[in-house]
């Protein structure tokens, strides 16, 4: 078998001039197709040397000079044209809802296989791609391979641990044509970024610490945790229906997926919309009240108790285990 | 204002769901119920034309017990329903799958101008989310999905959107296509005029061939992916204690102990 040479192209989310965890986790997981190459949407990153210590031989940053320039159907007409011109026959993005529209208009403008939400992806012998996916809230595992010549794959976060590569890519910034609106009928009338919470962010962090409804509200003793493990907040839509926490920080299947490498559920039944969002998990913790809460059925370790008493005595145990206390 | 609301009939949340040895769903003997994301679907288009004036026609594709999805839309109150079936259909993935629902759409649209397109956010067996934007590819409307805020006036769509770090308003004239999420609305309950209406009403089934489609463009051997294996994930060995003092440093030693602290 020859190495393959067509790039893959790693579409690479950033945040302030700054590549998001799940772009160095691209990066890693494209460099085993083929020779990596990022793209960039927007302003030309501050630096380049993250892209390049993780394998990234070229740098494509594809300008979005307008807000519809940056609708999917606009970014995937740009991506379009940058497989072409490169010859790429992989493109990766991190899974998302925003991902997946950008995905499914890529594929269906090239014609190639649509692969979402992959927990894997590896090229079998014959060079085709194959992903492997979770369903039916994590309980099945499926693995699939695309039958024509071209992938566009969404990557879950937490999937693939990133590591630098053994030699860092060249990381060569080259300025890609500027996407364009794809559909003049679409006005973007208001696109505002959310506020990101000092904690980091629930879709990327390797620790999870959910709280649901048990906790009556009061977050402190799941902050408190999730602090002394250097991890996320989530929550529960029984929690974000009531206000108690954000939308945004809604773990499940209407909300974001999760795979951290840790998930703890605190005051969290365990309801089969909440598992679609979560039981791909490396390691599920639950603590509950109730002996019987569905969440012990799928939880590697679980505490019957009351949060309030089971989490800062936890925190503090790990403080203390961790010398920071 | 004619709307089409796109339904699909999946295995029960509840139910043993489980695929079959060539990685489809398996439907033998599991529960299926309208995707309960599709019922906020159902639910927006229903408001629009309550407001409006017009009428909402439910459209699915599926074999016989998917005629059960477009029988739950009759009941919360859309007007008619039409059902897709073929044999050379099984095992379809989403492009044959979208392409499907366009030529219904486009056929629907025989009779007077489809104006909007409204679908859910995903489908809770797949769960890739993807059909309504292939949807809006193939009927070249303008794609307003994930809409978690919907209004239409003057002849204007528009949405709020909660994207993974951004919220956006976009705006089209219509005809457009737009999904809605669970945010979007409560979905209602049938009310017993509509169980009673849904039970008279007839559901007429197209055929790939009524659709002016060639078989050989949809279904399994059409796919552009193909499941390779399918199993089952073996149940998590957990270990479950009882806080008797203690419990968050024993939660902190099972941590420590898996090099989950590092
Ligand atoms: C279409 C649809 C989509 C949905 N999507 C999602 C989704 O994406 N994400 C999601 O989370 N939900 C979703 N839901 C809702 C979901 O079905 C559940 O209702 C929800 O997850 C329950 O939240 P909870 O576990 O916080 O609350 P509950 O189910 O009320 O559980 C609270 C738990 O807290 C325990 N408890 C109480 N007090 C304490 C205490 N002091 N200490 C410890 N434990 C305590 C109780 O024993 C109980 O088990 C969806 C529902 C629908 C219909």
């Amino acid at each position: 078998m020859t190495a393959p040479t067509a790039p893959v192209l790693a579409v690479v989310e950033h945040h302030d001039g700054r590549p998001r965890a799940s772009a160095l986790e691209l990066l890693t997981a494209g460099r085993a197709l083929g020779p990596v190459h990022a793209v960039w949407l927007g302003d030309p990153p501050d630096d380049a040397g993250p892209l390049a210590a993780h394998g990234a031989a070229v740098v494509h940053v594809v300008p979005v000079p307008t807000p519809e320039a940056g609708l999917p159907a606009s970014v995937a007409a740009a991506l379009a044209g940058l497989a072409e011109a490169t010859g790429a026959d992989v493109v990766l993005l991190a899974s998302g809802f925003g991902a997946k529209e950008v995905a499914a208009r890529l594929a269906h403008a090239t014609g190639a296989a649509l692969m979402v939400d992959a927990s894997a992806v590896e090229r079998d012998g014959e060079g085709r791609v194959v992903t492997t996916q979770q369903a039916f809230a994590a309980s099945w595992t499926l693995r699939s391979a695309a039958q024509v010549g071209r992938a566009v794959v969404t990557l879950r976060s937490n999937a693939v641990r990133a590591t630098p590569a053994e030699t860092p890519g060249a990381a060569e910034v080259r300025v890609a044509a500027p996407a364009r609106p794809a559909d003049p009928r679409v006005r973007v009338v208001e696109r505002t970024a959310r506020p990101a919470s000092d904690r980091p962010d629930v879709g990327e962090a390797d620790v999870v610490v959910v709280g649901g409804r048990g906790t009556q509200g009061d977050f402190s003793p799941v902050e408190d945790l999730a602090d002394a493990l250097g991890g996320a907040v989530g929550a529960t839509r029984d929690v974000t229906d009531e206000g108690w926490q954000p939308h945004d920080v809604m773990v499940g299947q209407t909300g974001v997926t999760i795979s951290p490498r840790l998930y703890v559920g605190a005051g969290v039944s365990g309801a089969v919309h909440h598992r679609g969002g979560m039981q791909a998990s490396g390691t599920i913790v639950a603590v509950n009240t109730d002996p019987d809460a569905p969440i012990f059925e799928f939880a590697d370790f679980g505490v019957v108790g009351d949060l309030a008493e089971v989490l800062p005595q936890a925190a503090a145990e790990i403080r203390r285990l961790r010398g920071q206390a | 204002m004619k709307i089409v609301v796109c339904v699909k009939h999946v295995p029960d949340l509840q139910a043993d769901r489980r695929f079959t040895d060539d990685g489809r769903v398996d439907r033998e003997g599991v529960d299926g119920t309208l995707n309960e994301l599709d019922e906020n679907a159902v639910e927006a288009a229903l408001r629009l034309v309550e407001a409006a004036g017009g009428e909402v026609i439910a459209l699915t594709m599926g074999p016989d017990d998917a005629e059960d999805a477009v029988r739950r839309a009759l009941q919360m109150g859309v007007h008619r329903a039409v059902r897709v079936t073929d044999d050379a259909l099984a095992g379809s993935d989403a492009f044959a799958t979208a392409a499907v629902l366009a030529a219904a759409v486009r056929r629907l649209a025989d009779d007077g101008p489809v104006d909007l397109v409204v679908t859910g956010m995903a489908a809770l067996d797949g769960l890739m989310s993807v059909v309504p934007t292939l949807l809006a590819a193939h009927l070249d409307l303008p794609q307003l999905t994930l809409a978690a805020e919907l209004s239409v006036a003057d002849g204007v769509v528009r949405v709020r959107r909660d994207l993974d770090h951004v919220t956006e308003v976009l705006e089209a004239p219509l005809p457009a296509l737009v999904s809605v999420t669970d945010q979007a609305n409560e979905a209602r309950y049938p009310a017993f005029a509509g169980i009673m209406a849904a039970r008279k009403a007839q559901v007429p089934v197209w055929s790939l061939a009524d659709l002016g489609l060639d078989p050989a463009a949809v279904g399994g051997a059409a796919a552009r992916t193909r499941v390779l294996e399918a199993s089952p994930r073996p149940p998590r060995e957990g270990v479950v204690i009882t806080d008797t003092g203690d419990g968050g440093r024993r939660l902190a030693a099972f941590l420590a102990e898996n090099g989950l602290l590092a």
